[in-house]
């Protein structure tokens, strides 16, 4: 696992309080591991904050997975 | 409105749950009460070096088998982050007392008759305090999401009901310091007027923060002079008193209607039947000087329960141990009672717990049912020489055994806000 997924996993699991095994790269925030709307908007806040990247609202709404994130922070993360 | 002709219905009281400076859990906190327990201690989880008052009463950290608290026991992790403490602690007092009354609506009407009305006098300053430091530090863009719906105050209503699948009216009181009693009274009109046939009613704060002393401090309301001494600090009617102490908590009552009670055979603590209210319309902070306010409040509580003075056993004080407000309060008795008020038990569990604010009504109304299912009047803790002499018997220091049938509980709020709630054994 890349530093970036390993990192991505660990805020989503303290963030939603979900067990580490459900968080796959597949996994839909919403869909699979109970998150509302503005949980996802503190989770995208949370990786801004960490990984130093910002978020636009648009690329946010985009983010709907975990592997969606990983994608997006690895892309655009200060190298 | 109110035309269709139905008689007001009995509301009686069929759960309850407290968690205060003296614990968590309604037996647990009376015992120690009873006891001449204070819950006043040092503030530890902040500085307190720049505030010239440096004690409160805390909720103490435990597990709930020792009658302390512990959030994890009662809200997922992921949750508490949603909510200012004022709302965590509402939950754990709500879900006390909702098991307690053994109520769960299995179906959809039964669902859409019970409400919640929990207040609080001020709300998330905790979380508007964070909040507002990310604005001052350039990180505005920081703001949580949860921020606005962990401090508006409905939302411990909002909170309680998602829990418990409440569809009945949902509402929310805010007077200061006499929101709890309010929320009591006006829930059980809801009742009474057949808005709901449940009602999960009360008062939470927790003020009990960096801004919240230093707002109470500013305002020379607090207690100054024992931080070395905390447990002697709150002594409302004492000579000694200098301010009142500031106390975090929660109180909720399960109310009910009679009818809907007995049909299901619920256990009934005790009967809400008088409730009154008044304005001072004189002061932002200080109490009317004639103590008229309080007078007109406990007179208009015993004309709805249609009892005279006389028929008072018990009154629960708002006695915040201010000079000002706790000798305002005793002549507003004196005066309502007259010769009745001779022997007349009057104590003020501020003594104990120090003033929860907005929950404070809440609290004091379910020592008020317990002081009459268990007939006795709970202490005026560190009461030691009265500041003035009075027929009204304070229950200086230690519990008194007494017939009991009929108690009154009064709150009196910042704007000139009062209110009083009398109960009754159950019928």
């Amino acid at each position: 696992m890349s530093d970036t997924a390993e990192k991505v996993k660990k805020i989503v699991v303290e963030h939603l309080g979900v067990e580490e095994a459900k968080v796959t790269n597949d996994a839909s925030f919403i869909d699979d591991l109970g998150a509302d709307s503005l949980d996802t908007v503190e989770l995208v806040m949370a990786f801004e904050e960490a990984f130093g990247v910002e978020i636009p609202d648009d690329a946010a709404e985009k983010i709907t997975t975990v592997k969606d994130a990983i994608a997006y922070i690895d892309e655009h993360k200060a190298a | 409105m109110f035309a269709n002709g139905a008689a007001p219905r009995r509301v009686v009281i069929t759960g309850m749950g407290i968690a205060c400076p003296l614990g968590l859990g309604v037996e647990h906190v009376w015992k120690r009460l009873i006891a001449g327990d204070s819950g006043i201690s040092a503030i530890q989880s902040f500085d307190t070096k720049d505030l010239p008052a440096k004690i409160a009463g805390q909720v103490p950290v435990g597990s709930k088998a020792d009658g302390k608290l512990d959030l994890a026991e009662w809200i997922p992790v992921k949750d508490q982050k949603k909510m200012d403490r004022f709302i965590q602690l509402a939950l754990v007092a709500a879900v006390e007392a909702v098991e307690d009354s053994g109520w769960k609506p299995e179906d959809e009407e039964g669902r859409c008759a019970t409400g919640v009305m929990i207040g609080s006098g001020i709300g998330g300053l905790q979380t508007i305090h964070e909040a507002s430091q990310h604005v001052a530090a350039g990180r505005t863009k920081r703001i949580s999401p949860f921020f606005i719906p962990s401090a508006l105050i409905n939302l411990a209503s909002g909170h309680v009901s998602i829990r418990y699948g409440f569809k009945g009216p949902n509402h929310s009181v805010v007077t200061a310091c006499a929101t709890g009693v309010h929320a009591l009274g006006d829930a059980a009109r809801l009742i009474a007027f057949g808005d709901a046939d449940v009602m999960v009613a009360g008062g939470a704060e927790a003020a009990v923060s960096e801004i919240g002393m230093a707002g109470f401090c500013a305002s020379r309301a607090l207690s100054t002079g024992y931080n070395d001494t905390p447990q002697q600090a709150s002594r409302p009617w004492d000579e000694g008193r200098d301010g009142f102490v500031m106390g975090e908590g929660a109180g909720v009552m399960v109310l009910e209607a009679l009818d809907h009670a007995k049909a299901r055979g619920a256990k009934i603590y005790g009967e809400v039947i008088g409730y009154g209210m008044s304005g001072d319309a004189y002061h932002i902070t200080a109490p009317s000087e004639t103590g008229d306010g309080a007078y007109r409040s406990m007179r208009a509580a015993l004309k709805s329960a249609g009892v005279a003075p006389a028929d008072v056993q018990y009154v629960n004080a708002h006695g915040t141990s201010t000079p000002l407000g706790d000798d305002l309060e005793l002549g507003a008795v004196e005066r309502l009672w007259g010769e009745a008020g001779r022997g007349l038990a009057m104590s003020s569990t501020k003594s104990a717990i120090g003033h929860l604010l907005g929950a404070a009504g809440a609290v004091e109304g379910i020592f008020s049912v317990l002081a009459i299912r268990d007939r006795v009047a709970p202490p005026t803790v560190n009461l030691e020489k009265a500041s003035r002499e009075s027929v009204i018997d304070r229950v200086a220091k230690v519990a008194q055994e007494r017939p009991i049938e009929v108690a009154l509980s009064n709150s009196f709020g910042f704007g000139g806000t009062n209110a009083s709630i009398v109960f009754r054994a159950a019928p």
